[in-house]
C-alpha cells in the first residue's frame, strides 16, 4: 500500500467540494422559507456542519467504519481517530491517507443530517434539533453507513450496490425527514392553506447551483481514485442533473409556466437519483435515470401538496427519498460490468433489482422507525416545537435574536 | 391644498410620473405597497403547481397640489394609470392638508409645495 498523490489530491479536493454542499443546502432551504425564518433555516445546516464534524472525529467514523461487529456496526478502535493516520488504511482506499478517507466520509454524514432539516423548518426548537441530530447520527446514520459501506456491513455482503450514497444519504434522509415531521406536526396555518411565500428564490438557485458543483466531489470523489471511474461518475452526475432539471421545467410548463424553483429542484432530484448509480452505469443511462427521477418526484410532491395533510415542508422525502429510491433501483437495472464491475438487469443479472429493493426496504423500515422513536423521545423530554408565539414571531428572532434583512434605519 | 394619494399598478408608475411632470408637479413620494381591491390575490408558481398570495404589489404615489389643480391632476393620473382591464387599476384618494413647510427655507403652505 503506497500513497498515490493523484488520488490523494482528488480526494482532498472532493472532500472540500462535498463540504460546500452543506452551506449550499442552507441556501437552498433558506430561500424557500418565509422571511422571518430564513436565518433559522440557514443556521440549522451550518450548526450541523460544525456539530457533526466534531462527533465524526470523536466516534462517528469509528462506529461507521471500524472493525465489523456482526455486520451491524463498526468497533470503537478508531475513537478519537486513534490509529487513523497519514498512512492508508489496510481496509479502505488503499492509495490515499486514512485521514483523507475519514474526512471525505465526514462530509457525507454532515450533509445527510443537514438534509433532514428541510422537513421541519419554521417550527422546530433549535436546541432540540441539535440533540435530535446527535442521536440520529449515532443511532441511524452510523449504522446504515456501516451496513452499506463498512467492511463487513451486512447489506454490502448481501450485494446491495450504492456507489455514492443513494441509500445511506438520500433514502435515509428522506424517510427520516418524513418520520420527524409526523412527530413534530405541521406549521401554523398549513392546514388552513395559508400562503407561505419563499423569501428569496435567487438564493434557492444559488444553493442548487452550488449543490450541483459539490456533487462532482460527492460522486466522482466516491471513486476514491483519480481516473476513469471518477470520470464516468463525473459525466453521469452532470447528465442526470441536467436531464432532471429539463424534465421538471417541461412538467411545470405543461401545467402552467416553467418555474425557476422547479428547475432548481429538478436538478437536485436528478443528482440525488444518479448518486448510487454514478460509478456503475454508462453515461447515456443517466438520461433516463434523471428523467424518470424528476417525473416520480414531481408527482409525489404534487400529490403531497394537493392532499395538504403532511407538512413535510420542503419535500425532503419527495426529492431525496423518492430520487434516492429510484436511483438505487435504477442501479440494479442499468449497472454494466464495463463501468464499475457490477452487472445489472441490462447485463442479464436479473437478481440485482430484487437485491436493491430488499436493501431499500430494510433501510426505509429502519430509518423510519428509529427516527420516529428518537423524535418522540426528544419531544416528551425537552419538546421538539417552539411555542405558538415564537412560531408566529418567526424563528430568526425567537431562536437566534437576529433578523436577516435590516430595517429602515441603517 | 390637497394631498392626492394614488394607488396604481406597478407598471404604470412611469406614465403617471411623466403626466404629473407635464402638470408641473415634479415633487412626489413613491412607495412600494401591498394591498388588494376587487382583484383579490396573486397566483404564483411553486415547485409544483401554484399558490395564491392574499395581497398584490402596488405603487402608492403621494403628491400635494393646489386646490385649483385637483381636477387636472386627478385626470392626469387616472387616464395614465388606466389599462382597460376588468380590475386592478387602483384608486385615488383626496385628503385635505392643513399646512406645509419647506425645510430648507422655512417657506410656508402654498409656497412650500
Amino acid at each position: 500500500m503506497s500513497i498515490d498523490t493523484g488520488d490523494t489530491a482528488w480526494l482532498l479536493v472532493s472532500t472540500a467540494l462535498v463540504m460546500l454542499m452543506t452551506p449550499a443546502v442552507a441556501l437552498f432551504y433558506g430561500g424557500m422559507v418565509r422571511r422571518k425564518n430564513v436565518l433559522s433555516t440557514i443556521m440549522m445546516s451550518f450548526a450541523i456542519l460544525a456539530l457533526v464534524s466534531i462527533l465524526w472525529v470523536l466516534y462517528g467514523y469509528s462506529l461507521s467504519f471500524g472493525s465489523d461487529k456482526g455486520g451491524i456496526i463498526g468497533g470503537l478502535e478508531w475513537l478519537g481517530l486513534m490509529g487513523v493516520g497519514q498512512e492508508p488504511s489496510s481496509i479502505y482506499a488503499h492509495t490515499v491517507p486514512h485521514l483523507a478517507f475519514m474526512m471525505f466520509q465526514a462530509m457525507f454524514a454532515i450533509i445527510t443530517v443537514a438534509l433532514i432539516t428541510g422537513a421541519v423548518v419554521e417550527r422546530i426548537k433549535f436546541g432540540s434539533l441539535l440533540i435530535f441530530s446527535t442521536l440520529w447520527l449515532t443511532l441511524v446514520y452510523c449504522l446504515v453507513a456501516h451496513w452499506i459501506w463498512g467492511s463487513g456491513g451486512w447489506l454490502a455482503r448481501l450485494g446491495v450496490l450504492d456507489f455514492a450514497g443513494g441509500s445511506v444519504v438520500h433514502i435515509n434522509a428522506g424517510v427520516s425527514a418524513l418520520a420527524l415531521t409526523l412527530v413534530l406536526g405541521s406549521r401554523k396555518g398549513f392546514k388552513e392553506r395559508e400562503p407561505m411565500e419563499p423569501n428569496n428564490i435567487p438564493m434557492v438557485v444559488l444553493g442548487s447551483g452550488l449543490l450541483w458543483f459539490g456533487w462532482f466531489g460527492f460522486n466522482a470523489g466516491s471513486a476514491l481514485t483519480a481516473g476513469g471511474l471518477a470520470s464516468n461518475a463525473f459525466v453521469t452526475t452532470n447528465t442526470a442533473g441536467a436531464a432532471a432539471a429539463l424534465t421538471w421545467m417541461i412538467l411545470g410548463w405543461i401545467h402552467r409556466r416553467p418555474s425557476v424553483l422547479g428547475v432548481a429542484t429538478g436538478a437536485v432530484v436528478g443528482l440525488a437519483a444518479i448518486t448510487p448509480a454514478s460509478g456503475f452505469v454508462h453515461p447515456i443511462a443517466s438520461i433516463p435515470i434523471g428523467v424518470i427521477a424528476a417525473m416520480l418526484s414531481y408527482y409525489v410532491m404534487f400529490w403531497r401538496s394537493r392532499a395538504g395533510k403532511i407538512d413535510e415542508s420542503l419535500d425532503v422525502f419527495a426529492c431525496h427519498g423518492v430520487g434516492g429510491t429510484w436511483g438505487i433501483i435504477a442501479t440494479g437495472i442499468f449497472a454494466t460490468g464495463a463501468v464499475g464491475g457490477a452487472k445489472g438487469l441490462i447485463d442479464g443479472n436479473w437478481l440485482q433489482v430484487p437485491i436493491q429493493i430488499a436493501g431499500i426496504a430494510v433501510i426505509i423500515a429502519f430509518a423510519f422507525s428509529i427516527t420516529w422513536l428518537l423524535a418522540k423521545l426528544v419531544d416528551v423530554t425537552i419538546g421538539l416545537r417552539v411555542s405558538s408565539e415564537e412560531e408566529t414571531v418567526g424563528l430568526d428572532i425567537s431562536q437566534h435574536g437576529e433578523r436577516a434583512y435590516g430595517g429602515l434605519l441603517r | 391644498m390637497k394631498k392626492i394619494e394614488a394607488i396604481i399598478r406597478e407598471e404604470k408608475l412611469d406614465a403617471v410620473r411623466i403626466a404629473l411632470e407635464s402638470q408641473s408637479y415634479f415633487g412626489m413620494t413613491v412607495s412600494e405597497v401591498i394591498g388588494r381591491g376587487r382583484q383579490k390575490g396573486l397566483t404564483l408558481q411553486w415547485r409544483v403547481g401554484e399558490y395564491c398570495v392574499n395581497f398584490l404589489p402596488k405603487i402608492k404615489i403621494e403628491v400635494v397640489v393646489l386646490d385649483e389643480d385637483v381636477p387636472k391632476v386627478l385626470n392626469a393620473i387616472s387616464t395614465n394609470a388606466r389599462t382597460g382591464e376588468e380590475r386592478g387599476d387602483g384608486k385615488i384618494f383626496i385628503i385635505p392638508v392643513e399646512g406645509a413647510v419647506r425645510v430648507r427655507t422655512g417657506e410656508m403652505d402654498e409656497n412650500a409645495i
